[in-house]
């Protein structure tokens, strides 16, 4: 039987997203410069609410953009899967910009680099910084993250599930075994 | 997702879930072609052969630009250019392009039925891009695509298709489609234009544009194909547009909202007027902005279907 247990419940989701918040604004220097840019489906839940969070304290409503990175995967090829695709929505420059690539889970990093390379097709901004909920190691390309909600040493063979109230009407991180 | 055909040869075989699939994909592909770098690396190291057969200018550029921007490497063949002029029969053509590796085979060809024929010799997928007066999926489509956009939904919608529809494939695969989204077709133009058998395919045949302008949320223009009224099936083409050129004073009959569509080339003041052409109500530029992201999708979702999935 799969055993589930909770990482993170909504009040523990809630608080690292404050903290992130203040992180990124004391790494910028403030808001002035930064654009938050969520990959779909539940990094872009991330990013607004880090946007939300980002205006509550600063008072400035920053840029706000959504990548969909099916087209620059890098297993499509293989693939007999064909995902759907969404719109990408970049509405703004990104030149001298701080993007802050938002995602719910950091894995083995071949999503952000799809990301970081769908990001270089719109602009060259200033910098790229990353910010994800749950970073779960396994990573299999040098990509590491600049800001983490949590730091969970999984099991490769366990999954990691993000729950986000605008998905999935409720906030919650739980890891699931393998039913074997 | 997959399609649930290998080969994209007419619209009678797509089901209700493969458009709805097509349109989503191509409305999400649409974002691609504004930006500054149009390019997405999706099918870097596959190739598209063009191989056509009949003149076109709008079918190959679209099908070779949705390529390209998807950063597969697009091959064009012409008719005139192609060993066929030496002799070589279509299915031997094909072998030969087969034993190249192409991932995706386009083909345009003037015998209805020559797509079909040569998706039987290869085993990657053929996209059929219009055969003779049988089919033009693609252009069907993207026809979808355009009135979806407007209107929101298809369901429900009414539709009349104004032409020569005897030797329409954009009719023909635009009447199948478009049933199978719930859309109620009429087919209107002068009687030794519109064969008995459209009588059967369950559409409204009519010899007024007058009167089904009235009632209609799109009008299909379609191009008099001179070069196919040889047989002299219409006695003048002056005649011809006194009833059924798509005029401002015919227009003025129709509904506020009418949107006019029309595949194009456009034989200007022969099937439609000027003015009614550049009018607020055409979306010919737009169909053919949809084309190319609706032949990006038609791509995308055939990708790797190459020895995966046979039937």
């Amino acid at each position: 039987m799969a055993m589930n247990s909770v990482l993170l419940n909504a009040k523990e989701i809630s608080r690292a997203i404050s903290r992130i918040s203040h992180e990124i604004l004391e790494r910028n220097q403030g808001a002035g410069d930064i654009a938050l840019v969520g990959i779909r489906t539940r990094g872009v839940a991330l990013s607004q609410r880090l946007r939300e969070k980002i205006k509550d304290i600063e008072s400035l409503t920053v840029d706000h953009g959504v990548l969909d990175i099916t087209l620059y995967r890098d297993d499509l090829a293989k693939g007999l899967q064909k995902p759907a695709i969404k719109r990408t929505e970049i509405i703004f420059a990104l030149e001298n910009k701080n993007i802050i690539l938002c995602d719910d889970v950091l894995f083995t990093g071949r999503t952000i680099r799809a990301a970081i390379d769908a990001l270089m097709d719109f602009g060259r901004p200033s910098s790229v910084q990353l910010a994800v909920l749950i970073d779960r190691g396994h990573r299999e390309l040098p990509i590491r993250p600049d800001y983490v909600g949590k730091n969970v040493p999984t099991d490769k063979s366990k999954h990691i599930q993000v729950l986000l109230n605008e998905e999935d009407g409720e906030d919650k991180v739980i890891i699931k075994g393998t039913p074997n | 997702m997959l399609l649930s055909r290998k080969n994209i040869l007419s619209t009678k075989e797509l089901k209700k879930q493969d458009i709805n699939q097509i349109l989503d994909t191509a409305d999400s592909f649409k974002e691609i072609s504004t930006r500054a770098i149009k390019k997405v690396p999706t099918l870097r190291g596959k190739t598209i052969i063009n191989l056509f057969f009949e003149p076109s200018t709008r079918t190959r550029t679209s099908f070779e630009i949705a390529g390209k921007r998807l950063s597969a490497d697009v091959i064009n063949i012409s008719g005139s250019s192609s060993s066929t002029v030496k002799g070589e029969s279509l299915i031997d053509t094909a072998r030969n392009l087969e034993a190249m590796n192409p991932d995706i085979l386009v083909v345009r060809h003037k015998n209805s039925g020559a797509p079909a024929l040569l998706s039987q010799f290869v085993d990657s997928p053929v996209i059929n891009a219009g055969d003779g007066s049988h089919e033009h999926p693609s252009q069907a489509l993207l026809d979808l695509l355009t009135i979806r956009s407007q209107k929101g939904e298809l369901e429900g919608l009414r539709v009349a298709i104004v032409g020569d529809i005897r030797h329409s494939r954009v009719a023909r695969s635009n009447i199948q489609a478009m049933q199978t989204m719930g859309i109620k077709v009429s087919v209107v133009g002068p009687p030794p234009l519109i064969p008995s058998e459209f009588n059967s395919l369950g559409v409204d045949v009519s010899h007024n544009l007058r009167e089904v302008i009235k009632n209609v949320d799109v009008v299909m223009v379609l191009r008099i194909q001179l070069e196919r009224q040889k047989q002299g099936l219409l006695s003048s083409l002056r005649e011809y547009s006194n009833y059924f050129c798509l005029t401002s004073e015919i227009l003025d009959k129709a509904r506020k909202d009418i949107l006019i569509i029309h595949p194009g080339p456009v034989n200007r003041g022969v099937e439609i007027s000027l003015d009614v052409m550049e009018s607020k109500h055409s979306l010919i530029l737009d169909q053919v902005t949809n084309g190319v992201a609706i032949r990006m999708a038609l791509f995308y979702l055939l990708l790797g279907e190459k020895n995966a999935n046979p039937n």
